[in-house]
């Protein structure tokens, strides 16, 4: 393998995490909450993507693959939800979608 | 391609990576926040690419750049300026709470790192020309994976359903 090993590739996926992480607890509204999300599971599917190479299997990029099913689905699932709260006329923003509070 | 020349290449496909990244979180615009994860996208696909992914990379500009944020950009435009985000945080104490947890997180997955720095993390094993090809993914996926495979179609069907049914609203009778 030319270039870079797979531990620097792990490292970029680990500062990209930290950066979805970042946007999600700071952020309030919705639309940039799933954008950071996004990003999360992007660094997740960076890290097993790296290791499917590292390990020389294909499965880690199949995993990848999944992942990528289950982000498309969390986004229309979050889109329709964002959708429904600006049709009610409620503000969009996390902290007042509070109406489950324990 | 020489090795320089692969470091170049992954050198502006991180910076390009982090920088949209930064972006995407930092926009107060959701659609320059979305435009960003365009571009970030774009450079983890080719990212993928230096690491012989070449099906999912082909995959993550398709499904993501392609049609997930398609789909993200029409609801920004649908919103129009209600989906304008302004920094408001919380209680600054959160805030910084918050930036601390994501260092935190980010030292954690360093020190482990580089704790595995020294065994074989940098030697890959060799693989062949094909791997990472749409060949032998799909052969992956309809032999050992099969029951994976099925179950995404599920998900997304589920999903499909489940957001046209959140997104109608139904006119509320009087009584």
């Amino acid at each position: 393998m030319q270039g870079p090993g797979v531990g620097w590739y792990l490292i970029v996926a680990a500062l990209l995490f930290g950066t979805g992480a970042l946007g999600i607890m700071l952020r309030r509204s919705p639309l940039i909450v799933l954008l950071s999300l996004e990003i999360m599971l992007n660094a997740a599917n960076l890290t097993l993507i790296a290791f499917a190479r590292q390990q020389g299997s294909l499965d880690g990029q199949i995993f990848a693959l999944a992942v990528m099913a289950v982000a498309a689905s969390e986004v229309a699932i979050g889109l329709g939800l964002i959708v429904a709260m600006a049709r009610r006329g409620l503000a969009l923003d996390v902290d007042e979608a509070s109406a489950l509070r324990g | 391609m020489g090795d320089v020349l692969v470091w170049i290449v992954w050198f502006v496909a991180a910076g390009a990576c982090l920088g949209s990244g930064v972006a995407v979180v930092s926009s107060t615009n959701p659609f320059t926040s979305a435009l960003s994860l365009i571009g970030n996208l774009a450079s983890l696909a080719v990212l993928y690419l230096l690491l012989a992914a070449q099906f999912l990379a082909a995959a993550q500009v398709l499904v993501y750049a392609g049609a997930v944020m398609v789909m993200f950009l029409f609801v920004v435009a649908y919103l129009g300026g209600r989906a304008d985000a302004p920094w408001a945080g919380g209680p600054p104490l959160l805030r910084a709470a918050a930036v601390v947890a994501a260092f935190a997180l980010l030292v954690e997955v360093v020190v482990v790192l580089g704790l595995a720095w020294g065994d074989n993390l940098n030697e890959p094993a060799q693989v062949s020309e094909s791997f990472g090809s749409p060949g032998e993914i799909g052969e992956l996926f309809l032999t050992d994976h099969l029951l994976a495979f099925e179950i995404t179609s599920i998900v997304l069907l589920i999903a499909a359903v489940g957001g046209v049914v959140l997104g109608t609203t139904r006119e509320r009778r009087a009584d």
